[in-house]
C-alpha cells in the first residue's frame, strides 16, 4: 500500500492547489493537493466529489424490471453499461436465459460503446493534455524537440513528425481533433442500430432485447465497422508514436501516476453458448467471456473467477458523508453456493447519506471505499480507465482465441483484416512494465482495436443466427417474489457489477458499483488512499511553468489517464518554506486553508 | 472551446462576422446538477449542426461564441492560478462577460432540507474553502443571464433523480427559479427535455437562441411547459412508423416483435417527443420505431407516472381493445387490396403484339 500522507500544516511549506471541477473528465470532480515545488512533486492529494444523487434511496421498492432503465441514468457516457448489467443482474434473479442472438446484438452494441468512448475520450478528452497548444504552454522544450523528432510510424499515420501529430490535436482546428468527433459520431450509429439510442438505450430488457434482427442490421453494423477497423490502423501507430515520445523527451516520465499494480476487471461480452446467467455456473461462464475477468496484483494473476471476485468486494466509509450500516439488517448472510456473505459486501449495504461540511482531515467526499478483501488486505483496487486491467487480465489469463483477438498468457494479439485502402494489420499489446498514466493511454488505444476485432466476431456470429432463420431475440420471463442477482461487466471505465435483492416481488436491496468509485474513492478506515489519490501523490512534476503561472498538466495527465467520471479536487504546496500566498484560495486541507 | 482558444473566436472574425457590431456570446454550462453528464455527451453527437458547426461560427449570421463547458473545455488550471475554468464563472456573476447564456444540466437538489453540507457543488467558495452549492450558482448567474437553458429532463422538470422516495428533494430549473421566471432580456427559462436530449433537438435551440440573440430570429417560440414548440408539439405516436399496426389492431406480445407495442409498455400516444419521426442521430435509432417502448423521458410526470415501465399503460387497454375490433376488419379489405395491387398490370409480357392500349401507326 502507498505509504500515509504527511500531516498538513506541519510548516513544509507545501504548497496548497485544488483543481475544482476539472475539466475534460465525465461529472464534476474536484482533485486537491500539497505541492513540493522544491522536490517538484505531489505529496498529498485528496478526491472529491460534490455531486449526491442516491440511486440505491430511491430505488427500494420499485419494481425490479425497471432497474436496467433508471441504473441507466447513473452515468452520461456508459449508462448502457449500466443497463445491460443490471440486465445481466435481472436475468440471473427471473433465471432466464435470453436467446443466442440477442447477446450477440448485446455485445455489438457495448463494443460500440468501448469503440465510442474511447475514442471521444482519448481524442477529445485526454488527447488535449498532449496536443501542440498544451505543450507548448506547459512544456516549451519537449514541444521544440518533438518539432525536430520524426514520427517512427509515419507511413501510418501520415504525420511526418511528433509536433506534427500534437497540432493535430490542437482543438477544434486540429485536423485529427476534428476526425475523432466524426469518428464519435458513426460509432454512435452502430451503438443505436444495436440498443436503440445513446446513451440510454432503450431496447434492452432483461430476457433480451426489442431489437429486430435483419440482414440490414448487420450490414448497417458492419460496413461502419470496417471504417473503424481501417482508422485504427492509424491510430494505433499514431499513439504509439506519441506516448513512447514522452519517454524520450522526458526522462523519468513513466513516474507519472505510477502507481503499485492493483488491477480489477470483471470481464465482459457473454459468450451464450456457455453463459446461462446462473450463479452457481458463474465461475465458468464468467472465464468464457471474451474479455476475461481477473484481479492482478503486483503483476500476478490473483484470481479469474466471478465468484471469488464477488464474495470479495467489501464497501469501507472512512472518508465518506455516510453513516455506516453496522448493526442493520443483512440481506444476504448466504451465496446461492451456500459461501458466507460479508455484511459489507454490496448485498448487504445500506445507503445512509450524511450531509456535512467539507473536512479533509475527516470526511470529504460522496464517494465511498470500495476494496477487494483478499483474505489478508483490503486491497484499494484501480481499473487504470479500464483498458490496461481489462487488457492485462484476458493477457494473463490466456483464454481468449477467437482468431481476431488471441491471448497468448503475456499479450494479447489483435488482427484486424484487410480495410478499403490498408492490408491486414497485427497489433499486438503486450504487458507494460508499469501501471502509469502513459501506458492506461495507451491501453486505451489497443482496446479500441479490440473492441473492433471481438465485434467483428459477434457480427459474424450474429449474422449466423439470421441466416439460419434464428431471429428471436427475446425470452420471456416471470418475477420471483423473493431472489438475488448479481451482473458483472466491464463499464467503458473499468469494473462494473449491480447487485440486487428481491422481496415481495419489489427491490429490497440494489447496489451499483461502477469503475469511478474505486478509482475515486477516498481514505478508507484503514486510512488508505484511493487510486487517485495514491497516483498522484507518486506524480513528479516535469512542467517548467513557476508555481505562479503552474498549470498542473503533469497531474491532469496522471489523473485522466483513469478516465474519471466524476467531481474531484487537487491541492499542492510549494517546497522551499515560501507559500505562495497568492495563488491558492483556501480550500479546507487542513491548516493550510487560509 | 473558450475565446483563449485559438479558433474559436479567430475563425468566427474571418467569417467576416462583425466583430465590433456583436458582443462576443459567453456559454456558461453548468453541468453539476445532479445529473450524469448525458446531455453534455449527447450534444457531442448533434451533426445538424454539430458543435464544432456552431462554435466556429459556421452558419451564416451566428454571433461569436466562447463556450464554458466543462466536458471539452481546453481551460484546466488550479483555482485562483493561470487558466482556471471556473473563473469564468465568477466573471459571469461580476458582470464582466455579457452576454452571457446560463445552460443547466442535472437537477437542483433541495439544500434547505438538510443542517449542512451540500447534494451538489461547482467549484470552491474563496471565503469558506467549501463547495459552492449548484442552486447558489444558480441565484447568482440567473439574474444576469440573457437566457437559461435547462438541458435534459432533469434540469427541466427534475427527472429521474426527482423519483418519489429520492433523498435530495430534487427538482427542475422551472420549479426553482418559478415558471414564470424571465431573464432581464425578458426571455422565460428554455427548456429541452430529453433523457438524454436528442442530440439535434439541443444544437437546433441553442442555434435558434443565438440567432435570436443576433437580433435575426423572434422570441423562441415555447409551449406552456416551456419546450421549443416546432420540436415537442407533436407525440411519439404521431411520428411512430410502428402506428399503422396500431391502426390494424396489431399489437406485439413478446418484445422482438415488429408491431405495436402499447401492451407491452409503450407510452408513445400520450408522450411529446420527436424520436421516432427524427431518428437518435442521422435518422439512425430511436425508441418505439426501432423496439424500444417510450418511457415517456422527455415529460414532466418522468418517471414515476410511467412506472411500472414494462407494463401496459391504463389507459392503452381500451383504445387498443377497439383498434382490435376496428383493425381486424381493416386488415381483412387491405389483405384483399394489397393482394391486386401485388400483381403487375397484364400488358407486361412478351408476344408480338403490344396490349399497352397503344395503336402502332404501322
Amino acid at each position: 500500500m502507498a505509504p500515509k500522507t504527511k500531516a498538513a500544516g506541519d510548516g513544509t511549506g507545501l504548497v496548497e492547489m485544488a483543481w475544482d471541477p476539472i475539466t475534460r473528465i465525465v461529472g464534476s470532480l474536484g482533485i486537491h493537493t500539497k505541492i513540493d515545488f522544491k522536490q517538484k512533486r505531489v505529496a498529498e492529494c485528496y478526491s472529491t466529489s460534490s455531486v449526491f444523487r442516491g440511486y440505491s434511496v430511491f430505488m427500494r421498492g420499485k419494481d425490479p424490471r425497471d432497474a436496467h432503465f433508471i441504473t441507466s441514468r447513473i452515468c452520461g457516457i456508459c449508462g448502457d453499461n449500466h443497463a445491460t448489467c443490471s440486465v445481466y443482474a435481472q436475468n440471473m434473479a427471473y433465471g432466464v436465459k435470453p436467446p443466442h442472438l440477442a447477446e450477440w446484438i448485446i455485445n455489438l452494441g457495448e463494443s460500440a460503446e468501448y469503440m465510442f468512448d474511447h475514442n471521444i475520450f482519448q481524442e477529445n478528452l485526454v488527447g488535449v493534455d498532449y496536443c501542440e497548444k498544451m505543450v507548448k504552454e506547459t512544456n516549451p522544450g519537449v514541444l521544440e524537440l518533438a518539432e525536430r523528432t520524426e514520427a517512427p510510424h509515419a507511413a501510418e499515420h501520415g504525420y511526418r513528425t511528433i509536433a506534427d501529430i500534437m497540432r493535430s490535436l490542437n482543438p477544434l482546428e486540429g485536423e485529427f481533433y476534428r476526425e475523432a468527433l466524426q469518428v464519435s459520431r458513426y460509432t454512435r450509429e452502430m451503438f443505436c442500430l444495436m440498443e436503440g439510442r445513446h446513451v440510454h438505450p432503450s431496447t434492452l430488457y432483461p430476457g433480451g432485447v426489442g431489437t429486430i434482427a435483419s440482414v440490414q442490421l448487420f450490414t448497417d453494423y458492419l460496413s461502419r465497422l470496417m471504417r473503424y477497423v481501417e482508422f485504427m490502423k492509424r491510430v494505433v501507430p499514431l499513439h504509439d508514436d506519441l506516448f513512447d515520445f514522452f519517454y524520450e523527451a522526458l526522462p523519468g516520465y513513466e513516474e507519472v501516476g505510477r502507481r503499485r499494480v492493483l488491477l480489477g476487471c470483471w470481464g465482459a461480452l457473454n459468450d451464450p453458448e456457455y453463459c446461462d446467467f446462473t450463479y452457481a455456473n458463474m465461475s465458468d461462464w464468467g472465464r468464457r467471456m471474451f474479455v476475461t475477468p481477473g484481479i492482478i496484483v503486483d503483476g500476478k494473476l490473483v484470481t479469474n473467477d466471478l465468484t471469488d471476485i464477488n464474495l470479495g468486494i467489501r464497501i469501507l466509509l472512512g472518508s465518506s458523508y455516510y453513516e455506516d450500516w453496522q448493526g442493520q439488517e443483512q440481506f444476504v448472510t448466504h451465496d446461492p453456493l451456500g459461501n458466507p456473505v460479508d455484511p459489507r459486501h454490496p448485498w448487504n449495504q445500506h445507503t445512509i447519506p450524511a450531509p456535512q461540511k467539507r473536512d479533509f482531515d475527516d470526511k470529504y467526499s460522496w464517494v465511498m471505499s470500495p476494496r477487494w478483501f483478499d483474505g489478508k488486505d483490503h486491497l484499494a483496487l484501480d481499473t487504470g480507465g479500464g483498458p490496461i486491467a481489462r487488457l492485462w487480465s484476458t493477457a494473463l489469463s490466456g483464454l481468449v482465441d477467437i482468431g481476431y483477438v488471441k491471448a497468448t498468457g503475456h499479450s494479447v494479439v489483435i488482427n484486424l483484416p484487410r480495410s478499403m485502402t490498408k492490408p491486414e494489420t497485427t497489433f499486438e499489446w503486450k504487458i507494460p512494465k508499469w501501471s502509469n498514466a502513459l501506458e492506461r493511454n495507451r491501453a486505451r488505444t489497443y482496446f479500441q482495436a479490440y473492441s473492433a476485432a471481438v465485434a467483428l466476431h459477434f457480427a459474424e456470429k450474429g449474422l449466423e443466427e439470421v441466416r439460419a432463420g434464428r431471429t428471436q431475440t427475446w425470452e420471456k420471463f416471470e418475477v420471483p417474489d423473493e431472489g438475488i442477482g448479481v451482473g458483472f461487466t466491464e463499464a467503458v471505465r473499468g469494473v462494473l457489477s449491480h447487485h440486487m435483492v428481491i422481496r415481495d416481488g419489489k427491490i429490497a436491496n440494489y447496489h451499483p458499483y461502477p469503475p469511478t468509485p474505486w478509482n475515486a474513492s477516498t481514505r478508507d478506515t484503514f486510512g488508505t488512499p484511493g487510486p487517485y489519490e495514491d497516483a498522484v501523490q507518486n506524480t513528479p512534476i516535469f512542467e517548467e511553468n513557476t508555481p505562479e503561472n503552474f498549470k498542473g498538466i503533469d497531474i491532469m495527465r496522471a489523473v485522466r489517464s483513469f478516465d474519471p467520471c466524476l467531481p474531484c479536487g487537487v491541492h499542492m504546496y510549494v517546497g522551499g518554506g515560501k507559500t505562495v500566498k497568492s495563488m491558492h484560495v483556501p480550500t479546507g486541507l487542513s491548516g493550510l486553508g487560509g | 472551446m473558450t475565446e483563449a482558444t485559438p479558433g474559436t473566436v479567430g475563425a468566427a472574425d474571418a467569417d467576416g462576422a462583425p466583430a465590433d457590431e456583436t458582443p462576443t456570446i459567453h456559454i456558461l454550462w453548468i453541468n453539476a446538477g445532479l445529473s450524469c453528464d448525458g446531455d453534455s455527451v449527447a450534444l457531442t453527437a448533434a451533426m445538424q449542426p454539430s458543435i464544432e458547426e456552431i462554435v466556429l461560427g459556421v452558419l451564416p449570421g451566428l454571433p461569436k461564441i466562447a463556450v464554458h463547458w466543462p466536458l471539452i473545455d481546453f481551460e484546466c488550471g488550479p483555482i485562483g492560478g493561470s487558466d482556471t475554468f471556473i473563473e469564468w464563472f465568477f466573471k459571469g456573476e461580476r458582470g464582466e462577460i455579457d452576454p452571457f447564456v446560463l445552460v443547466v444540466e442535472g437537477s437542483i437538489p433541495n439544500e434547505a432540507i438538510k443542517p449542512e453540507g451540500y447534494w451538489c457543488g461547482f467549484g470552491d467558495n474563496p471565503e469558506t474553502g467549501q463547495p459552492i452549492t449548484t442552486s447558489e450558482w444558480i441565484d447568482r448567474l440567473a439574474p444576469k443571464a440573457l437566457a437559461v437553458v435547462a438541458i435534459g429532463t432533469c434540469a427541466t422538470y427534475g427527472g429521474i433523480h426527482a423519483m418519489a422516495g429520492n433523498p435530495t428533494g430534487a427538482m427542475g430549473v422551472p420549479d426553482y427559479l418559478g415558471w414564470d421566471w424571465k431573464s432581464h432580456a425578458g426571455i422565460p427559462i428554455v427548456c429541452v427535455p430529453g433523457c438524454p436530449i436528442q442530440p439535434d433537438n439541443f444544437s437546433e435551440t441553442l442555434t435558434y437562441l443565438l440567432y435570436q440573440a443576433a437580433g435575426s430570429a423572434p422570441m423562441i417560440p415555447l409551449d406552456d411547459k416551456l419546450r421549443p414548440t416546432w420540436l415537442f408539439g407533436a407525440t411519439v405516436h404521431e411520428g411512430c412508423d410502428r402506428a399503422g399496426y396500431y391502426e390494424q389492431g396489431q399489437f406485439a406480445l413478446s418484445y422482438d416483435s415488429p408491431t405495436c407495442l402499447v401492451k407491452l409498455g409503450c407510452w408513445g400516444p400520450v408522450v411529446k417527443c420527436n424520436v421516432p419521426k427524427r431518428g437518435w442521430m442521422n435518422g439512425i435509432g430511436g425508441c418505439p420505431n426501432v423496439g424500444g417502448i417510450c418511457i415517456a423521458c422527455t415529460m414532466p410526470g418522468f418517471p414515476d407516472k410511467f412506472m411500472p415501465f414494462m407494463d401496459e399503460p391504463p389507459g392503452a387497454k381500451v383504445s387498443s381493445n377497439a383498434s382490435g375490433a376496428y383493425g381486424a376488419v381493416v386488415r381483412k379489405l387491405r389483405s384483399i387490396t394489397a393482394r391486386t395491387v401485388d400483381k403487375e398490370p397484364k400488358w407486361r409480357s412478351t408476344g408480338d403484339r403490344i396490349t399497352t392500349g397503344y395503336r402502332p401507326p404501322w
